[in-house]
């Protein structure tokens, strides 16, 4: 249903292109949070998305060999699978995580990067997440990169081969929306490879807005795994991705102070 | 008897586990999907049964579990 589209890249309307490989849905997904793995895979098939990041951590020992796993949920034929690196502080530890997902995941290359710089904020470490970069890009990792929205950091970023940028629209988990459109435009228009919000997104419109800035896809876990119903905010993100792309697509009308031009006929009038 | 240290912790291997895929049939761990790490080195799945095991030696063994 949401699996990966291996059809040439013309069939498609609009992909979104990582790495080369087309994707319908522009909507990306994190699989945390959830109340189980049911609830989780509702929520991913209610957003549409076909990339679901995953964490890596260390499988717990003796406790319930037949303990459901995420992946029985989510299996690697239906999704592209997204490894990230939540939770490491240095780039060697980012390195080290995404190397064991690589394995995990017999050979996949297409990974998310983040080096988280303070415990209490979880803002980025840029100089290590630069560095974490240039080592897995050159191991042959597909890296798209967490990060600040510092347009010369992104640039810095694309310039060491990352498929894709992704700045923060506001803190992880935050729920509190895009606070720099401006610097977002920035790192869009400076960029050849996509730019997509990662972090920050609370509600349907500040997916849209994303996208109206023209950011290539929007990838969110707390918004909806923490609202009342994820899955109906599921649904919603997703429309909200699509709307907002459209809107991007179509070009807005440009704004105006007032226009003394009213939509229906100055003529014609009864009386 | 090995003592391996085994996700941060203490694990003293019976006596048959001599590889990386003795330890993971000892974990109850065949066919899960993992990755496992020794002192720091990735060990392929097709290398689990070639690789011994020594005491002292640092094993990960981790999974995919959902995460943002």
């Amino acid at each position: 249903m949401n699996a990966p589209s291996d059809a040439p890249l013309l069939t498609l309307d609009d992909p979104l292109i990582i790495a080369g490989r087309a994707y319908r849905s522009r909507l990306l997904v994190g699989t945390g949070k959830y109340k189980d793995f049911a609830q989780t895979r509702a929520a991913i098939d209610a957003s549409g998305a076909e990339i679901v990041t995953v964490a890596i951590r260390r499988t717990n020992i003796g406790q319930n060999p037949n303990e459901p796993s995420l992946l029985e949920h989510l299996p690697p034929s239906k999704f592209t699978l997204l490894p990230n690196t939540a939770g490491c502080f240095s780039a060697d530890e980012a390195v080290r995580t995404l190397k064991l997902a690589r394995e995990l995941l017999d050979g996949h290359a297409l990974v998310k990067l983040e080096v988280l710089g303070d415990a209490h904020t979880l803002f980025p470490n840029v100089r290590q997440t630069l560095c974490a970069a240039e080592t897995l890009v050159k191991d042959g990792f597909e890296v798209m990169v967490y990060t600040s929205d510092d347009p010369v950091t992104a640039r810095e970023l694309e310039a060491l081969g990352c498929v894709a940028i992704m700045p923060l629209a506001s803190l992880i988990g935050s729920g509190m929306g895009i606070l720099n459109p401006w610097n977002l435009r920035l790192i869009i228009e400076q960029s050849k490879i996509p730019v997509l919000v990662d972090a920050g997104v609370g509600t349907a419109s500040d997916a849209a807005v994303a996208m109206e800035l023209g950011c290539a896809g929007v990838l969110m876990n707390t918004a909806i795994a923490l609202a009342q119903d994820p899955i109906l905010m599921a649904g919603a993100m997703k429309k909200a991705v699509e709307a907002g792309r459209e809107a991007f697509r179509a070009g807005r009308m440009p704004r105006k102070y007032y226009a003394a031009s009213p939509s229906s006929p100055t003529t014609g009038l009864i009386g | 008897m090995l003592s391996l240290i085994v996700n941060g912790s203490p694990h003293v291997c019976r006596s048959s586990a001599a590889t990386i895929a003795d330890l993971v049939r000892e974990l109850d761990l065949v066919d899960k999907r993992i990755a496992v790490e020794r002192n720091g080195e990735i060990v392929p799945r097709s290398r689990h049964t070639l690789t011994p095991l020594a005491t002292g030696d640092r094993i990960e063994v981790v999974s995919a579990v959902g995460g943002g």
